[in-house]
C-alpha cells in the first residue's frame, strides 16, 4: 500500500509537470485527488491494516495528497502567468503612433509681451491703468504740453472724429487722466497698456493701429537716476541679464529732460552688426522726467513733485525678441503665426 | 539735416575726431546721428581729363570717339555715348582699373571696332542721386569749369572725398538746421570755439533806400524784414565748391543767385529770397496778410487761392511771394536778371505753418520758419549773402539795407539752483562743473550762492524753463555718468484690478479650450461697422479716413474675426478657433466721447476633434461653442446664471442662434453664421459668439464656500418624456428643477430621440435627476413624493407624457 501511494505520487507529479494548460491541470486534480481518485481507492483498503499501521498509512496518504495539491498549485500559478503573458503579448500597441491631441490655443504675441511687462512692473509696485481709445484732444495733446499748433503734433498725425475728439495717438492720455483723478497727490505708479492709432500707411514697419505700454511714477524726490535704474531692471528682465542699457538725450513735449533708451545688441554683443546698423545698440523706448507743465496741468505742485515716464511699443519689442520681420503679421492673425507663441520661455 | 564733415571744419575744430567718432559723440549728447555716409566709398580711379579731340564714331551714330588728356604722357582714346561731350571740355574720366558704384570695374574695351580706354562719367555714374544733379548735366556727362587742373582726383574735386552725417533732428532742435548751429553743438561737445564767417563787401555809391521802401503791416507775423539791393548781377553757374556742398547737403545746384541763397540757408539757417528787382513792378515791399480770395502763381507755376490766414510779400499792390514758403513766378530770378532784391526776414512759425499746410508746400525755408529760426540772424545772413553775390555773381552791393524792425525778442534769462539740478538728475555735480557746461554751450551764466542764472542765446529758443537747463546739464554731463537707482518712498502695492484679473482668466480659459487669441483692427468699412452689433447704435466715423476700408469704428468684433477665418481658410488653415477681447464703439451725442465697451468675441469653424489615425473626427457645432461658454461662465462663478434662449439676429442662422441673458439683461449671443453670409465669404459652417465682457466680469459671482462632502448616498432617477418637438429642453429642465424642491440637487439631459419611432411632431427627451439630503439617507417614500411632483409638473406645464 505504501508503495502504491509512492507510485501514485510520482505518477501525479510527473503529469502535473507536463500539464500544458489549466484545463489539463484541473483534469489531473480531479483524477488524483477526486472522490473517485486512486488515492481514495487506496485508502479504502486501510481497513485491512493493523491498528498500529493505520495512522501511519493515514499520515502518508495525507502527505502524498499535500504534495500533489501543492505541486498542482505551483503549476497553476505558472500556467496562469504564462496565460497572462500570452494575452498581453496579443495586446501590444505601437507606442510610437501619435497621441490624441489636447486642444490648446495661446496668447497673441502682443498680449504675451504686454502681460510680461505688466507682471514685471506689478512686482515693482505698479498698478495697471486703462483708458478710452477715443479721446479728447485735451487729454491726448493739450494736457501733455502739446497745445494746438505745436509743431510736435506733426510727429503724431492723427485720426480725428471731430475737431475735439480723436483716436488716441499714444496711451499717455491715460496718464493725464490718472494724474487728474489723483488730484495732486502722490505717489502714482502706473503702467498703461493699450491700442493706439496714427495716420500711417500699413507696411512692414508701420501700422495705423498698434499697441503701446507706458509707465508713470510721480512722487516727491523722483530722479532721473531712478528712471535709469528702473529701465535697467526692465531691460535685464525682458531681454536678458547680460544686456546693457544706455540713455541718449531726445525730445518729447511731455518730458524734460527726455531720453531714448537703447539696449546693447544681442546679435553682435555691442560690436556692431547689420541688426544694430553698426552701432552696437538697439533703440527700445522713449522716456524722461515729467514736464512741469504736465504736472501743473494735472494739479500737481511741480516744486514739490517730480516724476518720470516711459513708453514703448510691444510690437517693436516682440519683433526684436522673436525676430519677427513684418509688423502686419500682428494684425493678420495667420494661425501659423499665432501658433508659434505657445511655448513657455 | 545732412552735415558735411569737411565743410563743418570751417566753423569748428574737430581735429583728432573722425566723422564716425563725432557721430557717436553727437548721438550720445543730444542729436541722433542716423548714419554716416562716405561719399566716395568704394570708388576709385576717376580723374579730371581734358577732351582734346571729339569726332563721330565711324561705325556708330550715337557714339563719339574722343582723345582725352589725363595728365599722363600720352592722351588716351575713349568712346563716349553722352550727347553733350565736346572738344575742349574738362570731364571726369573713370580710367582703366577704376571702380564705380555697384563695384563696376572699368576695363579696356573695344566698342564697334574702336578701342576705349576708360569712361567719361556723368555725376549719376559717380553715385550722386539724379535729383541732385543740375539740370544742364542731368542728361549727360558732367563738365568741370575750364580752369580745373587735368589729372587730379575728380572725386575730390567734386567734394566726394567727404563724409556726411545725417542728423535726425527732433522738433526742439531747429537750431541745428544750419552748419553754424551744428558747430555750436559740436563746440559744446568738444569744448571748442565757433568760428563765424566774416563777410566783407565793397558797397557801391548808390543807396539801397533809394531803390526800395519796406513796410510791414503784419508785425506779429514778421517782426524783422531786411532788404538789400544788388545791381549788375550776372546769372550763371555758382562755383564748383558751392555746388558740391549743396549736393552733399541734399540740394540741387541751380544758378549762382539761387545757390547762394540756399548756401546761406544751410550755413546760417536763415531762409533768403531773391526777387528780380526789375520785375517787382514797384519800388516797394509791403508785408501783409492776404486778402480773402487773393491769388498768387508760385514758382512751381501753381495758381494758389489765398485767405486771411496767409502772409504775403507784395509790391504794395499784388503778392510777389507767399512769405517764407515760396516766391511768386512774377518776380522770379531768371538768366536775364541784373538787379536782385534780397529778402532776409524773420517770420514767426504759426503764420508760415498755416500757409505751408493749406497749400501742401513744404520747402527748406518753410520747414525752418515753422520750427523757429534765430530771430537775430537775419542781418548777418544778409551781409554774408551779398558778399557771396558780389564775389560769385559779379554783383554791386548798394549801400545799406532797408529794414522794417519790430523785433522784441530778447535772450531768455533762466535761473536754477545746483540742488535742483542734482536732485532731478540724481547726480553730485559741483557748481564749477555746471558752469563749465554752460560755458561750453556759449551761454552766458552768473552764479549767486547756490543759484546759477543763464542767459540763453536767441538761437536756442527751445530753452525757457529751469528743466530745460537741467536737460542741457544732464546731456553734456553724459547720461552714462548718471547712476542707476530705484525710487525710494512710500511703498505701493502692485496689483491687477479685479476686472483685469478676470479678463486674464477669460483669456486663459478660452485658450485652454483651444481658441487662439487674435487682435484685429478697430477701424473698418461702413458696411462692416454695423454688422453683428450687439446693440444697434450708430457707428463712429472718422472725419478724414485714409481709406474706405478703415473709415469707421467697429460696433462688433465678429466681422473682423470672420475676416481672420477667411484669410486663413484661403491658406489651407481649415480648422480654426479664434477669440478676441477688445473695444467696440457706440456713437454718443455730438461733442461727447463715444461709449467704449469691451467685448469678447469668438469664431470657430472646421473640425473640432480630429484624431486622424484613429479615424475620429467631429465637426464644430452649436453645442461645442455653447459648451465652451458654459465652462467659461462656470469658471467666472456664473454657473446656471446665464440663460440661452432661441433668438433671431441679422447675419445669423435663424434656427441656430441663442441670445444670452444675465439677470434679465441681454449680454451677448452665440450661434451659427447665416449660410448666405458663409457662402459670400467662402466660409464653411462657422459658429460665433459676442459677449459684453464688462457685463460678464462685473456680474456678482458666488463667493467661494466649501460644501461638505456628502456623507449620505444620493439617489438617481431617470425619466424619458415625450413632448412636442418645439419644446425647449431648457424649459423642461426649469420646470423639473422648480418642482423637485430642495431635495433635487441636479438635473441634466442624457438622451434625445427624434427618430422614426416617434409620433409625428414629437420627441423624447430623457433627464437624469439626482436626489440628495445632506442630513440623512433618503427613503423611497421621500423620493417618490418629490419625483411625483416633478412628473405632475411636466405633465401640466409642458404636456409631457412619461415614455413607457
Ligand atoms: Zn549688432
Amino acid at each position: 500500500m505504501q508503495e502504491r501511494l509512492k507510485e501514485l505520487q510520482a505518477e501525479a507529479l510527473d503529469k502535473i509537470a507536463q500539464a500544458a494548460d489549466l484545463k489539463e491541470l484541473n483534469d489531473i486534480r480531479v483524477a488524483f485527488l477526486g472522490k473517485k481518485g486512486p488515492i481514495t481507492e487506496v485508502l479504502k483498503g486501510m481497513g485491512k491494516l493493523s491498528a498500529e499501521e493505520r495512522p501511519k498509512m493515514g499520515a502518508l496518504a495525507n502527505e502524498v495528497r499535500d504534495a500533489i495539491s501543492s505541486q498542482i498549485e505551483a503549476r497553476q500559478t505558472e500556467l496562469e502567468a504564462a496565460a497572462v503573458e500570452l494575452k498581453l503579448a496579443a495586446e501590444k500597441i505601437d507606442v510610437t503612433l501619435p497621441g490624441r491631441p489636447v486642444k490648446a490655443g495661446n496668447h497673441h504675441p502682443l498680449t504675451r509681451i504686454i502681460e510680461e511687462i505688466e507682471d514685471l512692473f506689478i512686482g515693482m509696485g505698479y498698478t495697471v491703468a486703462e483708458g478710452p481709445e477715443v479721446e479728447q484732444d485735451y487729454y491726448n495733446f493739450e494736457a501733455l504740453n502739446l497745445p494746438k499748433g505745436h509743431p510736435a503734433r506733426d510727429m503724431q498725425d492723427s485720426f480725428y472724429i471731430t475737431e475735439e475728439i480723436l483716436l488716441r495717438t499714444h496711451t499717455s492720455p491715460v496718464q493725464a487722466r490718472t494724474m487728474e483723478k489723483r488730484q495732486g497727490k502722490g505717489p502714482v505708479k502706473i503702467i498703461c497698456p493699450g491700442k493706439v492709432y496714427r495716420r500711417d500707411n500699413d507696411d512692414a514697419t508701420h501700422s495705423h493701429q498698434f499697441t503701446q505700454i507706458e509707465g508713470l511714477v510721480i512722487d516727491e524726490n523722483i530722479r532721473l537716476s531712478d528712471l535709469k535704474g528702473t529701465l535697467d531692471v526692465f531691460a535685464k528682465k525682458m531681454f536678458g541679464a547680460d544686456r546693457e542699457i544706455r540713455l541718449r538725450p531726445s525730445f518729447f513735449p511731455f518730458t524734460e529732460p527726455s531720453v531714448e533708451m537703447d539696449i546693447s545688441c544681442k546679435m553682435c554683443g555691442g560690436h556692431g552688426c547689420s541688426t544694430c546698423k553698426g552701432t552696437g545698440w538697439i533703440e527700445i523706448l522713449g522716456a524722461g522726467m515729467v514736464h512741469p507743465n504736465v504736472l501743473e496741468m494735472a494739479g500737481y505742485d511741480s516744486k514739490r513733485y517730480t516724476g518720470f515716464a516711459f513708453g514703448m511699443g510691444p510690437e517693436r519689442i516682440a519683433m526684436l525678441k522673436y525676430g519677427i520681420d513684418d509688423i502686419r503679421h500682428f494684425y493678420t492673425n495667420d494661425i501659423r503665426f499665432l501658433k508659434q507663441f505657445s511655448v513657455t520661455e | 539735416m545732412l552735415v558735411s564733415y569737411k565743410w563743418l571744419q570751417e566753423y569748428v575744430d574737430v581735429t583728432g575726431v573722425s566723422a564716425e567718432e563725432l557721430a557717436e559723440k553727437i548721438t550720445k549728447s543730444g542729436i541722433e546721428v542716423e548714419g554716416v555716409d562716405t561719399l566716395n566709398e568704394g570708388l576709385s580711379g576717376v580723374v579730371v581729363g581734358h577732351v582734346l579731340e571729339c569726332e563721330k564714331h565711324p561705325n556708330a551714330e550715337k557714339l563719339n570717339k574722343t582723345l582725352v588728356d589725363l595728365g599722363q604722357e600720352e592722351p588716351v582714346q575713349i568712346i563716349c555715348g553722352a550727347p553733350n561731350v565736346a572738344k575742349g571740355q574738362k570731364v571726369a574720366v573713370a580710367t582703366v582699373g577704376a571702380v564705380l558704384p555697384g563695384n563696376f570695374k572699368i576695363k579696356k574695351a573695344k566698342l564697334r571696332g574702336e578701342e576705349s580706354n576708360g569712361m567719361i562719367c556723368s555725376l549719376q555714374e559717380l553715385g550722386i542721386e539724379a535729383k541732385l544733379v543740375a539740370k544742364e548735366f542731368s542728361e549727360g556727362i558732367f563738365v568741370f569749369p575750364e580752369d580745373t587742373e587735368v589729372g587730379q582726383d575728380a572725386l575730390a574735386t567734386l567734394g566726394r572725398a567727404d563724409q556726411v552725417l545725417e542728423l535726425g533732428l527732433t522738433p526742439n532742435r531747429a537750431d541745428c538746421l544750419s552748419m553754424l548751429g551744428v558747430a555750436y553743438e559740436v563746440g559744446a561737445i568738444l569744448n571748442k570755439e565757433v568760428k563765424w564767417p566774416e563777410p566783407k563787401s565793397e558797397t557801391a555809391a548808390e543807396k539801397a533806400e533809394d531803390y526800395i521802401k519796406v513796410t510791414v503791416e503784419a508785425k506779429e507775423d514778421n517782426p524783422l524784414y531786411v532788404a538789400k539791393v544788388i545791381k549788375n548781377i550776372k546769372v550763371g553757374p555758382s562755383p564748383l565748391w558751392m555746388q558740391t556742398r549743396l549736393m552733399a547737403s541734399g540740394i540741387r545746384p541751380h544758378n549762382n543767385v539761387v545757390d547762394i541763397t540756399n548756401y546761406i540757408l544751410l550755413e546760417y539757417g536763415q531762409p533768403l529770397h531773391a526777387f528780380d528787382y526789375d520785375r517787382l513792378g514797384s519800388k516797394e515791399i509791403l508785408v501783409r496778410r492776404a486778402k480773402q480770395g487773393e491769388e498768387i502763381v508760385t514758382l512751381d507755376e501753381a495758381k494758389r487761392k489765398l485767405t486771411e490766414d496767409h502772409l504775403v510779400i507784395t509790391n504794395g499792390n499784388e503778392p510777389v511771394a507767399l512769405a517764407g514758403v515760396m516766391g511768386g513766378a512774377n518776380s522770379e530770378v531768371s538768366s536775364d536778371t541784373t538787379t536782385v532784391l534780397l529778402e532776409s526776414a524773420y517770420f514767426t512759425g504759426p503764420a508760415i505753418r498755416k500757409a505751408s499746410k493749406d497749400h501742401g508746400l513744404r520747402s527748406e525755408a518753410s520747414a525752418r520758419y515753422e520750427k523757429g529760426v534765430d530771430p537775430k540772424r537775419a542781418r548777418a545772413a544778409a551781409e554774408r549773402a551779398v558778399e557771396l553775390l558780389a564775389r560769385y555773381a559779379g554783383g554791386e552791393v548798394l549801400e545799406g539795407s532797408v529794414e522794417a524792425d519790430h523785433l522784441t525778442a530778447e535772450p531768455a534769462v533762466v535761473s536754477v539752483t545746483l540742488d535742483k539740478i542734482n536732485s532731478v538728475i540724481g547726480s553730485e555735480l559741483s557748481m564749477p562743473e555746471v558752469q563749465d557746461i554752460f560755458s561750453r554751450l556759449k551761454f552766458g551764466a552768473s552764479v549767486d550762492n547756490d543759484t546759477i542764472t543763464v542767459t540763453v542765446p536767441t538761437r536756442r529758443g527751445d530753452i525757457t524753463i529751469e528743466e530745460d537747463l537741467i536737460e542741457e546739464v544732464a546731456r553734456l554731463y553724459g547720461y552714462d555718468n548718471v547712476p542707476k537707482t530705484l525710487p525710494v518712498g512710500a511703498s505701493t502695492p502692485g496689483h491687477l484690478s479685479e476686472y483685469q484679473q478676470k479678463r486674464r482668466i477669460v483669456r486663459r480659459f478660452l485658450e485652454g479650450a483651444g481658441l487662439y487669441q487674435a487682435i484685429t483692427y478697430s477701424l473698418t468699412s461702413k458696411e462692416k461697422a454695423s454688422q453683428y452689433a450687439l446693440e444697434k447704435r450708430e457707428p463712429v466715423a472718422l472725419a478724414m479716413p485714409m481709406s474706405e476700408d478703415r473709415s469707421l469704428l467697429r460696433l462688433s468684433i465678429i466681422p473682423q474675426l470672420l475676416e481672420v477665418l477667411k484669410y486663413n481658410l484661403a491658406r489651407q488653415n481649415d480648422s480654426l478657433a479664434v477669440y478676441e477681447t477688445g473695444a467696440v464703439f457706440l456713437k454718443n451725442n455730438a461733442g461727447d466721447l463715444p461709449e467704449e465697451r469691451e467685448h469678447l468675441a469668438g469664431a470657430i469653424t472646421g473640425l473640432w476633434e480630429n484624431h486622424q489615425w484613429q479615424g475620429q473626427k467631429t465637426q464644430v457645432d452649436f453645442y461645442v461653442i455653447k459648451g465652451i461658454l458654459e465652462g467659461l461662465f462656470a469658471k467666472l462663478g456664473l454657473e446656471g446664471k446665464v440663460q440661452f434662449s432661441a433668438s433671431q439676429r441679422e447675419g445669423m442662422h435663424p434656427g441656430r442662434t441663442a441670445e444670452l441673458t444675465l439677470d434679465g439683461k441681454v449680454i451677448g449671443f452665440v450661434g451659427q453664421v447665416h449660410p448666405t453670409v458663409e457662402k459670400a465669404m467662402d466660409l464653411k459652417e462657422t459658429y460665433v459668439f459676442e459677449i459684453s465682457l464688462k457685463s460678464l466680469l462685473e456680474a456678482p459671482s458666488e463667493t467661494l464656500q466649501y460644501q461638505s462632502i456628502p456623507r449620505y448616498p444620493s439617489i438617481t432617477r431617470d425619466i424619458a418624456l415625450v413632448v412636442d418637438r418645439e419644446k425647449a429642453a431648457g424649459e423642461l429642465e426649469g420646470i423639473i428643477a422648480e418642482a423637485g424642491g430642495k431635495l433635487l440637487k441636479e438635473v441634466h439631459v442624457f438622451d434625445l430621440y427624434e427618430g422614426e419611432r416617434m409620433e409625428q411632431g414629437k420627441k423624447s427627451i430623457a433627464f437624469s435627476l439626482k436626489y440628495f439630503d445632506p442630513e440623512r439617507t433618503l427613503t423611497d417614500e421621500d423620493i417618490t413624493k418629490a419625483h411625483d411632483k416633478v412628473l405632475n409638473a411636466v405633465k401640466e406645464k409642458a404636456g409631457a407624457v412619461l415614455r413607457g
